[in-house]
């Protein structure tokens, strides 16, 4: 893929009373465009993610596509992108896309969101199931994540203690970095004694929702050097959907022939696009909605084998100062998720660390290849590859 | 497995689901005339190899728990059991694993410091919430073989 970034932007995560979901999106728009010494005059593309609109009793939020009333009307081809939590992924890979059809040179992804507390409830019939099924109780997506890794940690020998320690090391990632939500270090103990949610997850292992926006400028990989003398390439760019056979949330049945998830073949599809290695991976964002989350995309990433997690997380390993640094900013756990956002601030992350100004967490020894995932209902898997 | 209460009309809480009034109620699942597989409920396509038309299947009244997780507040709407987010009594939930064919999500009547892998089950037919006109709605859920 012959595709660069050369501007990054990101408004704050966390709660902004007054400030509108799009207000955010063109803060971080405007940070990105600056950050690549362009104007908006001078994009020629964008796609866009918003979740809010299309999520129930939400329907006044603003599409993406209403960013052109803050940065100018410019007639460009802008496009709404909504793919679950995978929203910001595919806009970055629908971008890349555009760049590489070779029918544009410049262009932006941009991602925001505002959700109120609790927004991730879903009617059955959104995602067409029979109403019994919500009428149960089992529309309830942390429900999903619990008995992903109940039968994980059943197959592959992890513990308790080590959920602890992923959303441990979220809390203390964003102590150290100014635009995450959370930003208060929380001990293992903590994290454990907080309210079940859904066993084994406590409250304090999981993110929520909450605003944020991101945003990234990328170009022809053979002209990024006009914009910025530490371009961030981007090497290759996925989505795939769910086979039969992988379990995906909201599923009232399951086969029993399991087939891999999303996520494993689209980190696949990106490492091979790539050429690189999941081995030559510095430094990695990965979807973690709550702590098992993260720790089962490590192995369905590729970045290591399923149960390799439990030696590697309490050995200290996919901390900042580790083998293989994971969600150095904190990650979803600390930062929420603003859907469109999310995904969108791992390539702001990404880029920062590959050029050396994540600052106070900065990745030590030049990191070079950079990683990141995302993964969204009803079976969505994007995942990039990124390198100096 | 629940009697009614004298006066009173059992409606399951969906169409199609399981065989009811019954004296050995079973989910009705779908099974694929043509590659085989076995979803629940029944589908109108095999989400397999795209056949149209699925065969009604009865499914097995005993499994196995292949995962489960506890929820431990009251699920918002559309959630129709009675009660309140403060009388709320957390409840355990789970995939069952029919005869090796299908895993159906449930209601497990087990307490949360019993759940676990490979317990066995059974399936029930238990009131859930009232209905309309007086009725009582019931649903399916599995519990403990004794």
């Amino acid at each position: 893929m012959e595709v660069a970034i050369v501007g990054v932007g990101i408004h704050p995560f966390g709660r902004h009373d007054g400030i509108s979901g799009s207000d955010m999106g063109a803060f971080a728009t405007r940070q990105a465009l600056r950050d690549a010494g362009v104007t908006w005059g001078d994009v020629q593309f964008a796609f866009g993610g918003s979740l809010a609109p299309i999520l129930p009793g939400h329907d006044d939020a603003p599409m993406a596509d209403t960013l052109v009333n803050d940065l100018g009307l410019t007639g460009i081809p802008f496009m709404n992108v909504a793919n679950g939590c995978a929203t910001a992924g595919s806009a970055v890979a629908l971008g890349a896309s555009a760049i590489e059809s070779g029918a544009f040179d410049v262009g932006v992804a941009v991602g925001f969101d505002k959700h109120p507390r609790g927004h991730f409830s879903a009617g059955a019939g959104m995602a067409g199931i029979g109403t019994w099924f919500g009428e149960q109780g089992f529309m309830v997506t942390t429900q999903f994540f619990a008995m992903k890794i109940q039968r994980y940690m059943h197959d592959f020998g992890v513990s308790r203690d080590t959920l602890a320690k992923v959303a441990a090391k979220a809390y203390r990632n964003g102590a150290l970095n100014p635009n995450a939500w959370r930003r208060k270090p929380l001990s293992e103990e903590e994290i454990l004694g907080s309210r079940m949610i859904n066993d084994p997850l406590t409250q304090y292992m999981f993110c929520s929702p909450d605003e944020g926006a991101a945003a990234i400028v990328m170009c022809r990989a053979d002209i990024a050097h006009r914009f910025t003398d530490r371009p961030v390439y981007l090497r290759a760019a996925t989505l795939r959907t769910r086979r039969f056979g992988s379990f995906e949330v909201y599923s009232p049945w399951l086969p029993v022939e399991r087939a891999p998830s999303p996520v494993v073949d689209a980190a696949a599809a990106a490492f091979e696009m790539a050429g690189v290695s999941p081995s030559d991976v510095d430094v990695a964002q990965l979807q973690d909605s709550e702590s098992g989350a993260e720790l089962m995309h490590m192995a369905e990433t590729g970045l290591c084998a399923d149960g390799d997690q439990e030696a590697m997380i309490q050995a200290g390993e996919t901390e900042i100062g580790g083998r293989l640094p994971i969600n150095t900013d904190g990650g979803l756990i600390a930062n929420g998720e603003p859907i469109g956002a999310s995904g969108m601030r791992q390539f702001h992350e990404i880029v920062l660390q590959l050029r050396g100004d994540a600052g106070e967490r900065q990745v030590p020894g030049n990191p070079r290849v950079g990683f990141t995932q995302v993964y969204g209902a009803p079976g969505i898997g994007a995942c990039a590859v990124l390198t100096t | 497995m629940t009697l009614p209460s004298p006066g009173t009309t059992q409606v399951p809480i969906g169409a199609d689901l399981f065989t009811w009034p019954a004296e050995h109620p079973c989910l009705l699942g779908g099974k694929c005339p043509d590659c085989g597989i076995v979803t629940f409920p029944a589908s109108k396509a095999c989400p397999r190899c795209g056949h149209f038309g699925m065969d009604t299947k009865e499914l097995a009244r005993v499994g196995t728990v292949w995962t489960w997780t506890t929820q431990a507040f009251r699920p918002k709407h559309p959630y129709r059991a009675p009660g309140t987010d403060e009388d709320f009594e957390p409840f355990v939930l789970g995939y069952v694993e029919l005869d090796g064919e299908v895993r159906v999500e449930a209601q497990l009547l087990v307490d949360p410091s019993d759940a676990h892998i490979g317990m066995e089950v059974e399936l029930v037919i238990i009131p859930f919430c009232a209905g309309d006109g007086g009725d009582e709605v019931v649903t399916f859920a599995f519990a403990p073989r004794l």
